[in-house]
């Protein structure tokens, strides 16, 4: 694979964005992964994380709000081949798209789901995000943040999700290693990108994070679902990054009795035979 | 044609023996109708079955019986007045009437002898058998139970049976019929039938009726199909992954009644604007909001036809009947694809639940829709301009070509943009399609005479009971009165309209809705103005009789 197989195109993000290493990362990961730009497929909601994947030459699909999750993983149910990975923000992850989130935490479908956590709504400038610390204040909510930040690593871990990490923007080389195996995992992985937004989070700045992150020492055992609660509950003076708890198991399409044979879904056209013996049936 | 009345409360069984007797009426080769009437309880309640049956297939049912089999009290108080003077009532000996024309028949001790009081409804079948003037014999009714009930089950109910039919009398003719052969087919199986004639490869919903009959029946046959089905966690996510599934290729469908619908409303949009093939079913239930769930109504048409923010061109198909549900679905998905829209099924709780006995479909009628991928020249783009604005479509995965699909507006390749010449473009690349749509859609079934005096113009479900009320009307007035009953809703045909419109001194709309959504709908698309509107809105399906005698009393002679 050569470098230049994800071309990349001229993005809409302020200078200084999180967004910028994200992107560049998420490129070299699927170079570094060998991944042909033809069997991937990039999906995002709306928002500004959720413009990513307009910017690398893949296949993309930037549907709804809050939505990024149901075409994505229908996508992926319907052709095992592709390698399908969600960009999108807090807000569409965690607010708009939020019972799509549990649900497919539940379902399990084999996708990589690349939350850019910023802690603030960007694209509508600068409201509160369902991560927004509280106090924090902000054009809708002048007086500060009133209700309590909403912990999407620890929630996603009391939904039985299989592969959970947390990373920060401004460590790609982390960053890449977390994409890397929550792309190879094999089920729903969700990596919870903190990033900063430099127009409208003036509270979670680069240096904020860049102080405060720390990786999850190599003693961690990340099968174990209590330490990694511990761990996604650790949030403040130190947050530590990394794969807090990857467990293997069975999929969608090896719970599905059909689709764990290997059935084909795309291309198999239509089968008169079956509805004629479905019609006799009835009779 | 008879009409029979089966009634009692939720968990009584009344469904049980209403598929029992359908299923004896039709090996006796009768043609039937069978309306449901449920209560939204799972226990209790008074719920009731109306079997209208003979040697021609109805097209709805009948206010009038000539009997009625009552479970419980309530069937005799609310429908006693409905029975024609010969007509009989057949019930229990628990049950209070002083009626002459009541039965009594000990069908729970009669059961209880034979060893299962829960065959107390076979002995009521028997009855009902001998009450029409069925013949019966033993291998007959083993023929039938075989059919309706678990294998261990059979004999006892055989037994049941056929004592049933010793203790009535025969009191009509029977009628026969060509029906042997035939599907007994609820509105739902045809519709999710067509769809995997038409090679549905995913089907996602979240239960709601009327719609859930088709999510699970779509289940149950899943594995021999060959397909997926996915219960979603709201509408808003069935849609949206029926949508990403057709994006990657897969034929999908999703199915809801309105409230789901709301739901569905913004991604509907999101299939217009990027293009993606989706076939959507509205199951019509009194609304709005909650409604009356388990009944019918046809009030989501004006809703239908405009849902969703901004412009882009959609089908609205209604189904008339069984064999539309079967073969309309099977073409929704063949616009779906070879315009790349979202095209809207209508269909209500009338026919959603009513069974009928249909002779299998035809899969030759219809064939499903099967492009050739298109060569691809130069770099591919997903929305590449043509002069039909139809692009080829490649599915992400295919070696030759990288797809994208946006939401917002987009280039040729699908990427933002925002300048207003592309904006232009993409538009009239869209919206053309209206036109091309306009030259695919069917005009209305005519029913009845050319050049009528009095013209009727309904949709969907109420073609049965037009054709019925239009017979009616032929048969005992000196006008002459023809029905006008659309399928095709949106783009809406009018050729034939205009034409009938013309020649007919009165035209009046007939719909269960309070608004006239049709005549509505009829006067923005043609200038065409109703004379008059028989609504009903109770959710209850007007019948024949009903609409004939509402016409006599409404259009002045």
């Amino acid at each position: 694979m050569n470098s230049t197989a994800y071309v990349k195109h001229e993005t809409a993000w302020c200078p200084g964005c999180g967004n910028f290493s994200i992107l560049d990362t998420l490129k070299s990961t699927l170079e570094k992964m060998g991944l042909d730009p033809h069997d991937v497929l990039l999906v995002g909601g709306i928002g500004q994380a959720a413009k990513t994947p307009q910017y690398l030459n893949t296949n993309t699909f930037c549907g709804l709000h809050g939505r990024a999750l149901p075409p994505a993983v229908a996508a992926k149910i319907v052709n095992p081949g592709l390698t399908v990975i969600i960009n999108t923000g807090d807000g569409d992850s965690y607010g708009e798209g939020g019972n799509h989130f549990l649900h497919n935490i539940r379902r399990n479908v084999d996708v990589a789901h690349f939350v850019h956590d910023n802690q603030v709504y960007g694209l509508t400038k600068g409201q509160a995000s369902p991560t927004t610390m509280e106090g924090m204040a902000t054009g809708a909510q002048p007086e500060g943040s009133m209700n309590s930040p909403f912990n999407p690593v620890l929630l996603a871990l009391a939904a039985g999700a299989g592969f959970v990490a947390r990373s920060f923007s401004g460590r790609p080389e982390h960053l890449q290693a977390m994409m890397e195996r929550a792309i190879r995992y094999k089920g729903y992985a969700l990596v919870d990108i903190l990033q900063n937004c430099v127009s409208f989070n003036k509270l979670n700045t680069f240096a904020w994070y860049n102080s405060r992150v720390q990786e999850i020492d190599v003693s961690h055992d990340p099968t174990d679902l209590m330490a990694a609660m511990r761990l996604a509950m650790t949030f403040g003076d130190q947050i530590p990054i990394g794969v807090l708890y990857e467990q293997e198991g069975p999929d969608y399409h090896a719970r599905h009795s059909l689709l764990q044979t290997g059935h084909k879904l795309v291309g198999r056209g239509n089968d008169p035979a079956m509805v004629e013996r479905l019609m006799r049936r009835m009779v | 044609m008879y009409n029979l009345l089966v009634g009692g409360a939720a968990g009584q069984g009344v469904e049980t023996t209403v598929t029992t007797l359908e299923y004896f009426f039709k090996h006796a080769g009768n043609e039937l109708f069978t309306t449901r009437d449920l209560m939204s309880r799972i226990r209790g309640g008074h719920n009731f079955s109306l079997i209208r049956f003979g040697a021609q297939l109805p097209g709805g049912h009948s206010e009038q019986l000539d009997g009625i089999i009552a479970l419980n009290q309530e069937t005799v108080d609310l429908h006693l007045p409905q029975l024609r003077p010969e007509g009989f009532l057949l019930m229990d000996t628990g049950i209070a009437c002083e009626d002459p024309r009541a039965l009594r028949l000990d069908m729970a001790q009669i059961a209880k002898g034979l060893g299962n009081q829960r065959a107390a409804g076979s002995v009521a079948v028997g009855a009902v058998l001998k009450l029409f003037g069925l013949a019966l014999d033993k291998a007959g009714a083993a023929d039938v139970l075989q059919k309706t009930l678990d294998p261990q089950h059979v004999a006892i109910n055989v037994q049941a049976v056929l004592a049933g039919y010793d203790k009535a009398p025969a009191k009509f003719e029977p009628q026969g019929g060509p029906a042997v052969g035939h599907m007994l087919i609820s509105g739902n199986k045809a519709l999710s039938l067509g769809a995997l004639a038409a090679g549905m490869q995913f089907y996602t919903a979240y239960p709601m009726s009327p719609a859930t009959s088709i999510l699970e029946y779509l289940a149950q046959q899943a594995q021999e199909a060959g397909i997926v089905v996915e219960q979603a966690e709201d509408e808003i996510a069935a849609i949206n992954m029926a949508i990403g599934a057709s994006f990657a290729g897969g034929r999908a469908m999703t199915a809801t009644s309105g409230g789901g619908f709301s739901l569905m409303v913004e991604a509907l949009g999101l299939a217009g604007m990027a293009e993606i093939p989706l076939v959507v079913v509205n199951a019509q239930r009194p609304g709005p909001v909650t409604g009356l769930p388990t009944r019918t109504e046809q009030s989501d048409l004006q809703f239908i036809i405009s849902a969703s923010q901004g412009e882009f061109p959609r089908m609205v198909i209604a189904l008339r009947n069984h064999a539309d549900a079967f073969y309309q679905t099977i073409r929704a998905f063949n616009m779906a694809e070879k315009y790349q829209i979202p095209v809207v099924i209508l269909t209500d709780q009338y026919l959603a639940d009513t069974t009928a006995s249909v002779p299998l479909f035809d899969m030759g009628k219809v064939p499903p829709y099967q492009p050739e991928p298109a060569p691809i020249e130069g770099e591919y783009a997903r929305y590449r301009y043509t002069d039909s604005g139809i692009s080829p479509r490649r599915y992400p995965g295919d070696p030759q070509a990288i797809v994208s699909a946006d939401s917002d507006e987009h280039d040729e390749h699908g990427r933002i943009i925002e300048d207003s010449e592309t904006r232009i473009r993409m538009m009239q690349k869209r919206m053309g399609k209206l036109d091309l749509l306009a030259q695919e859609v069917q005009e209305p079934d005519w029913l009845g005479d050319e050049n009528s005096e009095v013209l009727l113009v309904g949709w969907g479900s109420m073609h049965g009971p037009l054709a019925e009320a239009v017979a009616l009307l032929n048969s005992r007035s000196g006008r002459r009165h023809a029905a006008l009953v659309f399928g095709d809703l949106w783009p809406l045909p009018q050729k034939l309209l205009r034409r009938a419109a013309d020649s007919a001194r009165t035209v009046i709309n007939v719909e269960q809705n309070y608004t006239g959504q049709l005549a509505r709908l009829i006067r923005q698309e043609t200038g065409i103005a109703m004379d008059a509107g028989i609504l009903r809105y109770d959710g209850r399906q007007l019948t024949g009789e009903e609409i004939a005698r509402r016409v006599e009393k409404e259009v002045q002679p």
